[in-house]
């Protein structure tokens, strides 16, 4: 387990740089020049040419890219031509902002998304079963930015439930320390805000969960359904166990590792696919980050943005390979 | 009866398992580990063994379906090994090959006729009549009928299909014939009616076989010699009849006692033996059988028995005989 | 005789399938009594695996059920039990081990724990005396480093192990009936004289009635006290081993004890049943053997013969006219 613990975090090297460069290319094949975006349409070619010189712009492609890398490696991921801060600072509380709204999403998507998969296989071709695929197609097929807007209207607009726009009230503004909004107004002490935060937070984990509870709902059903068949299961009725518990105990930590895939997968888009979202519910988190700096042509945020997103899902996907071999002791780590 | 048609010399296949700490090679399977034997024509010669013994491996090897790491199989007084590819596929029209499994081992989207065509189509026997009829005749032998030629696998029970699989085998009038567990997956009535089968073509067309099962019974009732394997090598080789009445190997032993006879009036003393067959990755020092011979002396965990000839014209692999 | 454990009467039980209903067993009668080893045999669709099924209450449902007919255990009709009550009796009082020794067992979970599962699940032990049982248990069928083993996964076990562990999980709570369908079958010759050997020793030990379904009639004729040999789903003859054996009755018994090669001896040409094993309901009259039977006559192709005599028992017109016959000169 050691040893491959080592070897996986090696080879994630070859793919970290791979990553690298390939977000390094994507930005420089996208038409636009950043130096006039930053001196605007009546700059003269002089001063663009010397902004091109003092932003490294004119140096050829792999110097920039070395440079990038070094900076990369110091932890310096630039500075926003926009507002001109060091990114590095500035990201965190966007990133806190995603990770905390991923966090909830992925954990209402588990949590139903394993059960309704679940009471679907153990209860294969019932009134229940077609009941939660067909949420599950719904799940899937619709679309997020609606579901948003739906939510938006009925539970702030009609019924006034919930907010429907950013993490907390302006008028009552939480204090950050460690920007995970849940986390910091426990540290301080602040229950009233605690709640508060949460209330803000329904309406756009639902809204992000949707797609990731129905595809865990449907590969759990398809994964127990697989495994409810096999011998074991058997044997299992034949000691004379219960089929709660058979399901619950027996049957799940079998059918757990594409589940977990899943689950590593969708997390993984969930923390780099919330633009959308995070759009709609006013959410400041790492994608109305990259959305804003899209607009303005800031690279170095989209850069460092997409950089961030990509690490996060490999790391993620990482996790998750070492996970498989507490679910399946016939996984060998070598 | 007694012209040796193929000979195999000291095959053996290793397969590398890939392990350690970086998946550096480090051991190897010995599935086969230097087999040899004769098969003269027209005579059945049997291969028995427990699973893993590497008896399924030999018989593909001969066919080339499996690379051999080493040795030599000479067909006709050619050494396949030195074949070429395109050489191999002319001499696999001489030894065609029957599986043990009816169901897996015809596509289930051809009609009979296809499949039993097929092989005369890739050695570009004949033209589409011929073949045709050629099919229609084949399909009679077996012991089906013409009209099946245009029905599909499924519409057909186990032993149907096993008579399938050997009317294709046929179809390229092959010399040897290599079948590896043709009758393990059929009911008992329908068993004996494909054993009968195999041995009334063999009569009639004067096929060699390579009849390899673990059904004891089985290979008896059809083999001339029998030869026995244990972990990738032979450890007894013999006359069919020599072997089952008067076994020497302390294996053969154990095993033939360890058959259920149907018979409740015959109460065999059964040798069992302790635990399991041992990994062909590490196979015990010395005799590969001596941690769970019942005779085993000093020197069998050291030293490694090697086949001898007996009076009866045998071959054993055990130093009681030495 | 011993005690009347369990007693089928007129079992039927279906398959609905698309096609609709299949009856895979169709009428069969058949008792064990305490201590002895009945075999059930046939092969493959006769309907004995569905037997057992059916008597454990493991039918996959849908789309198998019971139609009709009683199951008794010790009087008790379990036909119709309730789930609740059948958990009791599953794996407390009827035990079962199955034909593929490789996947049933949980290949995630350790044998100890699958072990100490079955034992807690009928037992109030404390963990200790779990651990203790596991290990006695795991020393009853001959496994070594029986301490070691319950740590051990599943994988990590060869398939004569892994059957060993089955039918240590099966005995766990001294099981009244064991029900083995084919435990045999996928393990080689050796490691099956083994396994026979191990199965009679606790039938004799333990006293635990044994019912043994296979298609093997070597391992009937060297294990069992009694046999039922079954055919497209109706019983076919039942009696003695040695009666059986000596006396076949019916005509697919007589022609499956030949069919089998000798081991020791030699013949030229094997005795063959013609044709193949019907599917289940596809004949609608007459004898269901019929077709296969040398011995066909007229009225077999029309009537459906009775399972009838006391001890041996036997459902062929050929027997009975011959018994009548023997009656009346």
């Amino acid at each position: 387990m050691f040893y491959y613990s080592i070897k996986r975090l090696l080879m994630l090297i070859p793919v970290l740089l791979g990553m690298t460069l390939i977000v390094f290319a994507i930005i420089h094949a996208i038409p636009g020049n950043p130096a006039l975006t930053i001196l605007g349409t009546k700059a003269t070619p002089e001063a663009i040419h010397s902004l091109n010189r003092s932003l490294g712009l004119d140096n050829p492609w792999y110097v920039q890219y070395f440079s990038y890398l070094k900076d990369i490696l110091s932890g310096n991921l630039g500075t926003s031509i926009q507002t001109h801060a060091p990114i590095a600072s500035e990201i965190w509380p966007h990133l806190a902002a995603t990770i905390e709204l991923s966090f909830i999403a992925m954990i209402i998507a588990v949590f139903v998304g394993i059960n309704a998969g679940i009471i679907s296989a153990w209860k294969q071709n019932s009134f229940l079963d077609y009941t939660a695929m067909i949420l599950a197609l719904i799940g899937v097929s619709m679309p997020v930015f609606w579901l948003g807007l739906l939510e938006q209207w009925g539970f702030s607009i009609k019924l006034q439930w919930l907010p429907s726009i950013g993490r907390d009230d302006i008028r009552n503004g939480v204090d950050p320390i460690t920007n995970l909004y849940l986390i910091d107004t426990l540290l301080r002490g602040r229950l009233d805000q605690f709640w508060m935060v949460i209330r803000h937070l329904i309406l756009p984990a639902i809204a992000l969960a949707t797609i990731p509870t129905a595809i865990i709902a449907r590969m759990t059903r398809s994964s127990m359904l697989e495994v409810l068949k096999s011998d074991y299961i058997r044997t299992a009725k034949a000691k004379g166990q219960r089929m709660v518990w058979i399901v619950y105990k027996y049957a799940l930590k079998n059918a757990f590792i594409p589940i977990l895939t899943v689950i590593g997968l969708q997390t993984g888009l969930l923390l780099g696919g919330a633009i959308l979202t995070e759009t709609i519910f006013g959410w400041p988190g790492v994608g109305l980050y990259i959305y804003n700096a899209i607009q303005y042509r800031d690279y170095p945020v989209i850069q460092s943005g997409i950089l961030i997103i990509a690490f996060i899902f490999v790391m993620v996907n990482f996790i998750v390979d070492l996970l498989y071999g507490l679910f399946d002791p016939r996984i060998k780590y070598r | 009866m007694s012209e040796p048609l193929l000979q195999v010399e000291n095959l053996k296949k290793y397969y590398p398992i890939n392990g350690g700490k970086f998946g550096s090679v480090s051991e190897t399977v010995r599935a086969v580990d230097g087999v040899s034997f004769t098969v003269n024509e027209g005579e059945t010669l049997g291969i028995v063994g427990e699973s893993g013994c590497g008896k399924s491996t030999t018989g593909r090897m001969i066919m080339r379906l499996i690379e051999p790491t080493e040795g030599k199989i000479i067909f006709q007084n050619r050494n396949i090994m030195e074949l070429t590819k395109r050489e191999m596929r002319k001499a696999r029209k001489d030894i065609q090959m029957i599986f043990q499994d009816p169901f897996a081992s015809l596509n289930p989207r051809h009609t009979v006729g296809h499949i039993i065509e097929e092989p005369m189509i890739v050695h570009h026997m004949g033209d589409k009549r011929q073949r045709q009829k050629r099919v229609e005749e084949l399909l009679e032998l077996v012991g089906l009928s013409s009209y099946h030629a245009k029905r599909y696998p499924h519409q057909f029970s186990g032993g149907q299909r096993q008579r399938i699989g050997i009317a294709r085998a046929l179809a390229v009038r092959p010399k040897v014939i290599i079948a590896d567990e043709p009758v393990s997956a059929l009911d008992v009535s329908v068993q004996s009616q494909v054993l009968n089968l195999l041995k009334d073509l063999q009569k009639k067309f004067n096929l060699t076989f390579i009849f390899i099962a673990h059904d004891l019974s089985v290979v008896r009732h059809i083999s001339d010699r029998v030869g026995v394997m244990y972990l990738g090598k032979v450890v007894e080789l013999s006359e069919s009849e020599n072997l089952y009445n008067d076994p020497k190997h302390p294996y053969t032993k154990a095993l033939l006692s360890a058959v259920p006879i149907p018979d409740p009036d015959i109460k065999t003393e059964r040798i069992i033996l302790e635990g399991d067959v041992p990994s062909p990755a590490h196979p015990p020092a010395g005799c590969a059988f001596h941690d769970r011979c019942p005779v085993a002396m000093d020197i069998c965990s050291i030293e490694q028995p090697h086949l001898k000839t007996l009076d009866d014209g045998r071959l054993v692999s055990c130093h009681l005989y030495n | 005789m011993d005690e009347t454990l369990l007693k089928v009467e007129g079992l039927q039980t279906s398959f609905f399938t698309d096609d609709g209903e299949v009856p895979a067993v169709d009428g069969i009668d058949f008792s064990v009594h305490e201590g002895e080893i009945l075999g059930i045999v046939g092969e493959s669709g006769c309907g004995k695996s569905v037997t057992s099924l059916s008597i454990m209450g493991l039918l996959p449902s849908p789309p198998g059920k019971i139609v009709g007919g009683h199951i008794y255990y010790k009087g008790e009709d379990i036909s119709r039990a309730k789930e609740s009550r059948m958990r009791k009796l599953r794996g407390n009082d009827i035990a079962m081990i199955f034909q593929e020794p490789m996947t049933s067992l949980n290949p995630v979970f350790t044998i100890g724990e699958q072990l100490m599962e079955a034992i807690r699940l009928h037992n109030h032990l404390s963990k200790k005396e779990q651990v203790e049982r596991s290990i006695e248990l795991l020393k009853l069928v001959g496994l070594p480093r029986a301490k070691e083993l319950l740590a051990e996964y599943p994988h990590e076990l060869s398939g004569g192990m892994r059957q060993r562990v089955m039918i240590a999980m099966a005995m766990s709570c001294n099981p009244k009936v064991l029900i083995a369908d084919e435990p045999t079958t996928a393990l080689d010759v050796t490691i099956q004289a083994q396994i026979l050997d191990l199965m009679v020793k606790l039938n004799k030990e333990t006293h635990t009635a044994i019912i043994m379904i296979t298609h093997d009639l070597g391992v009937v004729a060297q294990m069992c006290h009694r046999v039922v040999v079954m055919y497209a789903g109706k019983i076919v003859e039942e009696g003695p081993v040695k009666e059986i054996f000596s006396h076949p009755n019916h005509p697919y018994t007589e022609g499956l004890i030949k069919s089998i090669p000798d081991l020791h001896g030699k013949k030229d040409n094997l005795y063959t049943i013609k044709g193949s094993v019907p599917r289940p309901g596809s004949i609608a009259k007459g004898c269901l053997f019929a077709p296969r039977c040398e011995f066909v006559m007229d009225k077999c192709r029309v009537n459906a013969p009775e399972l009838s005599g006391s001890v041996h028992k036997s459902r062929c017109f050929l027997h009975q006219e011959q018994g009548r016959k023997e009656v009346h000169t």
